[in-house]
């Protein structure tokens, strides 16, 4: 019972910060709906039993992209005059195409997955996932290579970055 | 709550993300509907890998990917918001209508 409920608690809090930060004409107060999604899937990871990507939710999207985000908000000019007709057209588009593949999946064989038993939950996944990301035959050389692309992205962040168009006004 | 329940969440996420990137005039909100579908993305995988079928019980691999996605989304903002930053000083617009000089 209280399971189902914090479901749709945060259910409720994740869709609708998303809406919120879709349809908000302010890009600030998109950005900070946004946070509210966030930590709405963090919520829904601690249900589903994944208390160290719960964790790093918090962490790296709440955190860290989001205060990356609000950096970018800030160091560019606000857009205005967004044309509201071609805008509406292109949400109806692509709600519809996804109203058609929700229904096919709803109706066909695609959901029939949602048969399976939920099994007991383990007691914590730290220590799992990280016996997992060094074990030699499981996920050691992809744990590897992800801090090589980290180390690679923060150079090129950095290189791409930098000033380089001088601007006669500063 | 059922599998499928978690599946609906997410491929709502995932469509207003997408509606995001399709229909607002502003890099920031491409970037932020990106990181939506992302997190749908996860949420699926999260999902998938509590309703695992039998005989798999001590698998993590589903949350272990779900840990690479974030770790890509994060390397992906970064780069991208300087990417950003960069069209605006070239361009002084952050639309992406604007930003046409490959067109003609």
């Amino acid at each position: 019972m209280g399971e189902v409920l914090a479901f749709w608690f945060f259910a409720a809090l994740t869709i609708g910060c998303a809406l919120l930060a879709l349809l908000h004409r302010n890009v600030v107060n998109s950005a900070f709906a946004l946070l509210g999604t966030l930590l709405g899937l963090a919520g829904f990871y601690v249900l589903l039993a994944a208390d160290f990507l719960a964790m790093t939710q918090v962490l790296i999207y709440a955190g860290g992209i989001l205060v990356l985000i609000l950096f970018g908000l800030m160091l560019t000019p606000p857009v205005t005059n967004e044309r509201r007709f071609g805008r509406i057209l292109v949400a109806v588009a692509v709600v519809g195409l996804g109203a058609v593949a929700f229904w096919e999946k709803a109706r066909g064989a695609v959901w029939h997955a949602a048969a399976r038993e939920e099994l007991a939950a383990p007691a914590g996944t730290v220590r799992e996932i990280g016996l997992e990301f060094l074990r030699r035959d499981s996920w050691l050389l992809p744990f590897e290579l992800a801090s090589v692309v980290l180390l690679a992205g923060l150079v090129g962040a950095v290189y791409i970055a930098r000033r380089r168009f001088p601007r006669e006004d500063v | 709550m059922e599998l499928s329940a978690y599946l609906a969440v997410a491929a709502l996420l995932f469509l207003i993300g997408l509606v995001m990137v399709a229909a607002r005039r502003n890099l920031i909100y491409v970037l932020m509907g990106l990181e939506l579908i992302l997190n749908a993305a996860n949420l699926n995988l999260v999902a998938f890998n509590r309703f695992r079928p039998e005989g798999m019980e001590g698998h993590l691999d589903g949350q272990i990917g779900a840990v690479f996605v974030i770790i890509l989304a994060a390397a992906e903002a970064a780069i991208a918001l300087a990417i950003v930053l960069n069209i605006h000083s070239l361009f002084e617009t952050i639309r992406p209508d604007d930003i046409d000089t490959l067109k003609d």
